[in-house]
């Protein structure tokens, strides 16, 4: 029965997982590998700057004010004295944890809930959709401020303040994912050989819905980046832990006296945010199969 | 068994609901409206319609892979249309779907060898360790080499794609496999060879094709009987020469006319 | 080259030793390669061919659409009524686009756009090609959309395209097509998505036209069917390159080439008469070489052809030339069997 084995014109084709090409791609986008690159820094940073650098952020060490270099100081001190870079250092912890755990949590509601929508449709999907809805037309910002006005502004109050707001565009997203590839003949396929629906939702639609989410997923750690910024510009922070956004909240009314310590976390912020942004375009450009090469 | 059919299918209909006209009221579209016929062991039974006839309905709702709204269909002893969960699943084993589209009907994440075996990881009840031999026994039933096994569907051509979705369908040694519009999404000169191992398979393994095709040429080949489905319902049945020598219904008259052929020019003049 | 013999009227167009370049990531390679035709006035030819084969590429060159910035002409003419398109100015090709060569394309449900009614759009294309008023186009619209059978055409000519079904559909790009009554239509695998029936009807009415407007049609297809019933002669790609050319009727019944001999019994016709033989189909196997391997200087379907021989690995072969512009590019196509 093995007259027809079929020509291939390269033979020893190497298996390459989908995957594999797609971290290819990314590779092939300078712009999206540079910002990967500094992102990598910006977290050793964070994970090692406190242990080389063991200045208390919350320790006066100098006299107020003091601009960048002087003394020795890197970065100089801000309006009680405090050293700024050691503020910069810690404050990268908090922020960069914030994000990613608030990330990790919306991406967590925003799939459990899309994917249940987008499976079962009907009534489920209804009832599902009201609810992300409810919370895509509340102010997110006034929403989070009375959470932690609520409940106190301790880290994890601040996580939950944040991604319960941010969810929705991940359920959304993986909602119409889901309703798409569910059509797909190889689900049906999947479906006809006997795969329970736990077996279709988890190992064979998740898997293929991942590439959008985790575009989404990457950009959301930015804005939750900057959410939490925002909130403590506000005065809503922990006042145990320094972040960036609270060191910018308490030296706000000094911004035209010692401009550097309110600009210098703001940088901070700002190429953080950049980096990643442009590691998720990367991401995007990377996983969206339309634009690889068949 | 003591009668030949494999697939008995009688008064099948499958409504789609409609826009509301009133209170409470629904209007509804009979997709398929009233089918029945019989399917014999080791036969092939093409149903033959344009878009919007009910054949792929039809088929789909014999696989249970589409709600029927009443009639019955019989797979051998068992009354398909009344199986729930794990019943249903288990049965799946029985009948085996290829789908038309070569790219959409494989998972892009699988590898070649693990889409083939899916289905007898789904059905769970050959011995793990004898489920890679079936593989590669299946791989090489379809035409396709060893090697190719670890690689990705988007690795293969259309062609040796449904040769993997073929091989899937054989695993569970299926009593029945529908095919729905098999190699319309092929290039002609590889409709050939998908179409020949079809045969081939059907007569070493005495496979009972049901055969969804829109392709005249095709069906003429493949069938020992056939359906012609207008507007949801058969409109004539007869066997393959009979039906493509002596056509009775209009429809089909109108039908098999329309095919362009390269008849014309073989004649002589 | 040698050109064909069996046309005596004069060429409307004629395409001279084409050569279209693509550029890839893994270099640039000749989609067309060295291609030759001629379609005289009101004439009807057809190219037949596996995807991947160079027939939409041959139908994009011809209207000055090879997709930009990859794709140019490297090589040869395109004399249309004496005028080289090949190097026309994009201006020059823009007038003649839609005007004297146009197109209908395989799908009818993208190639209109859905915001605008089907009046609009006809009309849009007599007012920039003809410049006609807006009254004038639009009652000219209702001509046209009767002239492609639209039932009722005064009322549908304000339907939008989704009201429409796939076959009316096409026959309103036809009636775009036609409407500045073009010298040459291009229809690129116009029946593909469309019923049987539907497409013997949108088959009888390109006929029809063709017959009352004189308007010379270019078929692009994969169905040897319905080269058989709409065009007199017929052009087979392979790879780029021209397999085989003829009259429709000499190359079916007695091909020269082993991949259209290949490609007419690769297929089960529906043949006057059905038997009970069912002998196995001709295989051709494998699949279209990849681009890359496009342009090489050997026969391209050697291996996929069981009659190749070494000299077809080594050389590529030139046109062998039999009677009524019957031409093979196969070293042994004198002694192909019938």
């Amino acid at each position: 029965m093995n007259e027809s084995v079929p020509v291939n014109t390269s033979d020893n084709i190497r298996a390459r997982h989908p995957m594999a090409e797609a971290f290819e791609m990314f590779m092939g986008n300078y712009a999206a590998v540079a910002a990967l690159i500094v992102l990598i820094l910006i977290i050793l940073a964070a994970i090692f700057g406190p242990m080389l650098y063991p200045t208390d952020p919350f320790e006066m060490v100098w006299a107020p004010f003091s601009p960048p270099g002087a003394e020795g100081f890197l970065l100089g001190t801000d309006y009680l004295g405090r050293d700024m870079l050691a503020g910069l250092l810690t404050g990268a912890r908090v922020s960069l944890a914030i994000g990613l755990a608030a990330a990790f949590m919306s991406v967590f509601i925003g799939i459990t809930i899309g994917a249940l929508a987008g499976f079962y449709r009907g009534w489920i999907e209804e009832i599902l959709m009201r609810i992300t809805e409810f919370f895509q037309v509340l102010p997110t910002l006034l929403f989070s401020m009375v959470i932690v006005a609520l409940f106190g502004a301790s880290l994890p109050i601040i996580t939950f303040a944040i991604g319960i707001v941010s969810w929705t565009a991940v359920a959304r997203i993986t909602r119409s994912e889901f309703m798409r590839i569910r059509e797909l003949e190889y689900v049906t396929a999947s479906r006809s050989t006997g795969a329970s629906n736990a077996k279709l939702i988890f190992s064979v639609i998740l898997p293929n819905a991942l590439p959008p989410i985790i575009v989404q997923a990457a950009l959301m750690v930015g804005s939750a980046i900057l959410f939490e910024a925002g909130l403590s510009f506000l005065g809503l922070s922990d006042p145990n832990v320094v972040s960036w956004g609270q060191i910018i909240g308490s030296n706000r009314q000094y911004i035209l006296d010692a401009s550097f310590t309110v600009t210098i976390p703001g940088v901070a912020i700002f190429v953080t945010v950049l980096a990643i942004s442009l590691v998720g375009d990367g991401l995007n450009d990377a996983l969206n199969p339309r634009l690889r090469r068949r | 068994m003591s009668n030949d059919d494999i697939l008995r299918v009688k008064d099948l209909r499958v409504r789609f609901p409609l826009k509301r006209t009133g209170f409470g009221k629904r209007d509804y579209l009979y997709a398929v409206d009233g089918v029945s016929f019989n399917l014999k062991r080791g036969e092939t039974l093409a149903i033959v319609g344009e878009s919007g006839s009910g054949k792929t309905t039809t088929a789909l709702t014999i696989a249970r892979l589409q709600k029927a709204f009443s009639g019955s269909v019989q797979l051998g002893d068992i009354d398909l249309l009344a199986l729930k969960g794990a019943e249903l699943r288990d049965m799946r084993n029985r009948m085996q779907f290829i789908f038309q589209d070569p790219y959409s009907s494989l998972n892009p994440r699988l590898r070649a060898e693990d889409i083939v075996r899916e289905p007898l990881d789904n059905q769970n009840r050959m011995p793990a360790e004898q489920r890679d031999a079936r593989v590669e026994e299946l791989f090489s039933a379809v035409g396709l080499r060893p090697e190719q096994r670890r690689l990705f569907p988007h690795q293969f051509s259309g062609g040796q794609r449904q040769r993997i979705g073929i091989a899937r369908a054989l695993a569970t040694n299926p009593d029945l496999i529908i095919c729905d519009e098999p190699v319309s999404a092929l290039d002609v000169a590889v409709q050939a060879q998908i179409l020949n191992l079809l045969r081939r398979l059907q007569t070493d393994l005495g496979l009972t094709y049901l055969f969804i095709s829109h392709d005249l040429g095709v069906v003429q080949h493949m069938c020992d009987h056939v359906a012609v489905m207008y507007k949801g319902k058969i409109v004539e049945y007869a066997d393959r020469l009979t039906l493509f020598n002596h056509p009775q219904h209009d429809y089909t008259k109108a039908l098999l006319a329309a095919v362009p052929s390269v008849a014309s020019a073989l004649r002589q003049g | 080259m040698n050109t064909h013999s069996g046309t005596s009227a004069p060429a409307l167009l004629s395409v001279k030793n084409l050569r279209v370049e693509i550029k890839t990531r893994d270099g640039v390679v000749p989609v067309i390669d060295d291609l030759s035709f001629d379609l005289p006035e009101g004439g009807n030819i057809s190219f037949v061919g596996e995807s991947g084969c160079g027939k939409s590429m041959t139908a994009l060159a011809l209207m000055g659409l090879l997709p930009q910035p990859a794709g140019r002409i490297a090589a040869g003419n395109i004399l249309f009524d004496g005028e080289d398109l090949a190097r026309a100015t994009d201006a020059r090709l823009r007038e003649i686009r839609g005007n004297d060569i146009s197109m209908i394309f395989q799908e009818p449900m993208t190639s209109l756009n859905p915001v605008y009614t089907i009046g609009e759009q006809i009309a849009e294309v007599l007012r920039r090609h003809q410049g006609k008023s807006r009254k004038e186009a639009h009652a000219r619209a209702i001509e046209l959309l009767d002239s492609v059978h639209i039932p009722s055409p005064q009322l549908r000519v304000d339907d939008y395209p989704h009201q429409l079904s796939g076959g009316q559909r096409q026959r309103v790009m036809i009636a775009i097509a036609l409407a500045c009554k073009p010298r040459i239509l291009i229809a690129d695998e116009p029946t593909t998505a469309l019923d049987v029936t539907v497409q013997a009807q949108i088959f009888d009415l390109l006929t029809e036209l063709r017959e009352v407007t004189g308007t010379a049609i270019i078929l692009i297809t994969h169905d040897m069917g319905a080269v058989a019933q709409m065009s007199e002669r017929m052009v087979v790609m392979y790879a780029g390159r021209k397999a085989e050319e003829g009259r429709v009727r000499d190359v079916i019944q007695q091909p020269r080439h082993p991949y259209t001999k290949g490609l007419i019994s690769a297929v089960p016709h529906l043949l006057d008469t059905i038997t009970d033989d069912r002998p196995e189909l001709l295989e051709i196997p494998g699949i279209v070489p990849p681009l890359t391997e496009f342009g090489r200087p050997n026969c391209l379907f050697a291996s996929r052809c069981d009659s190749a021989t070494e000299k077809c690995q080594a050389a590529r072969p030139g046109e062998i030339a039999f009677d009524n512009g019957h031409s093979s590019a196969c070293f042994y196509a004198d002694e192909m069997q019938p």
